[in-house]
């Protein structure tokens, strides 16, 4: 099995080129005028959840953190996609 | 490369994706029945694309010496209308003696609805009372978690064998509720979402390689036909062994598959 520097040597480039591009697109959310709505939240929101996982993988940390975790299946629905981020705010 | 793609749209797809498909390696490839990216406007619409499923994929695949199955339902994304869903549903049957039908597929949610649950619910009592495999699609990004929770719930209240079911689409908040309760797990390797080929190996080396499988799902969104054997050369990278990769794209598919008689290899 790789070790961490050959999971360093792997993945590191491919990492930090995403990292930079979350960067510059939450710098962007900033530059432009207007409101933000439950979607920016929900990624502030997942970026704390990646920062402070607690005792669970990071991964799904961000996943469950942008997840609806209500339990009863909905009356109906008004859209068929998803957003991306819960509508009643991410936990 | 010798590999199965278990889930992939083929009617969305191009013949030189049959083309490149054939030329990477596959022995076999399995097409769910879904939505169109449009809401057909009737169910001779469905029995238009259970006849294309059923009599004309398998001919195009056949030029390529590729052996075409598939699955049939009606899609989630549709079934949030019940009386539509039942017409659809009724149908069914009409197709499922033909010889390439593996099961009941891709059944599922959507947007986790009342009316998609009782869809749900009636495409696993006809699998049952015809004594076939089933095919889940979980539900996209927020809705994921509780489509998962609700679909594995609504398997255990109807008594189905786990063994019978791949629950597809699943990531790493997903993985361990379809493994833990018996089932199988599918990943989808996606561009812009589901897994990365690093993140699906990831979720093999955190939840093993048993009852496990990986497909591209291409469709008519951003996806790519060849997803698979791109991920198995990023197992090689990862040091993974020739055997395990074998493993998870071909002997694991054939196993699950096998369980439809009508699943054979040439």
């Amino acid at each position: 099995m790789p070790n961490k520097i050959d999971i360093l040597d792997l993945y590191f480039m491919d990492a930090r080129y995403k990292l930079i591009d979350i960067a510059a697109f939450l710098d962007r959310v900033d530059r432009h005028d207007g409101e933000t709505d439950f979607r920016h939240a929900g990624f502030l929101n997942a970026l704390d959840a990646m920062l402070n996982p607690g005792d669970q993988p990071r991964a799904k940390a961000v996943l469950d953190s942008l997840s609806d975790h209500s339990t009863e299946p909905a009356e109906n629905a008004q859209i068929q996609f998803a957003f991306g981020a819960p509508q009643g705010g991410s936990r | 490369m010798r590999y199965i793609e278990p889930h992939a749209h083929m009617v969305s797809r191009t013949t030189d994706d049959y083309q490149a498909i054939a030329q990477a390696g596959c022995q076999a490839l399995c097409e769910p029945a879904f939505w169109a990216g449009y809401d057909r406007g009737s169910v001779e619409g469905f029995r238009d694309y259970f006849r294309q499923l059923t009599h004309y994929e398998p001919a195009r695949a056949a030029k390529f010496g590729i052996p075409h199955f598939t699955w049939l339902c009606i899609n989630p994304k549709e079934a949030d209308d019940v009386v539509f869903g039942r017409e659809v549903l009724a149908m069914i049957p009409e197709f499922l003696d033909r010889p390439t039908v593996l099961g009941i597929g891709e059944i599922g949610l959507n947007k986790n609805t009342r009316n998609e649950h009782t869809i749900l619910e009636e495409h696993i009592a006809l699998a049952m009372e015809r004594d076939l495999p089933i095919l889940v699609h979980t539900p996209h990004l927020e809705d994921k978690l509780k489509g998962t929770r609700l679909i594995v719930d609504a398997m255990k209240n109807a008594g189905v064998n786990p063994d019978c079911v791949i629950i597809d689409h699943v990531e790493e908040h997903t993985a361990a509720i379809a493994l833990d309760a018996g089932f199988w797990a599918g990943m989808t390797l996606y561009p812009e979402s589901k897994c990365t080929p690093a993140r699906a190996i990831d979720i093999l080396e955190t939840f093993g390689t048993e009852r496990i499988w990986m497909n591209s799902a291409c469709d008519w969104g951003i996806s790519d036909p060849l997803a698979v054997v791109k991920c198995a050369l990023e197992m090689k990278k990862r040091q993974h062994s020739e055997d395990l990769v074998q493993k998870v794209i071909y002997d694991n598919p054939r196993t699950f598959l096998s369980q439809s008689p009508n699943f054979k290899l040439a």
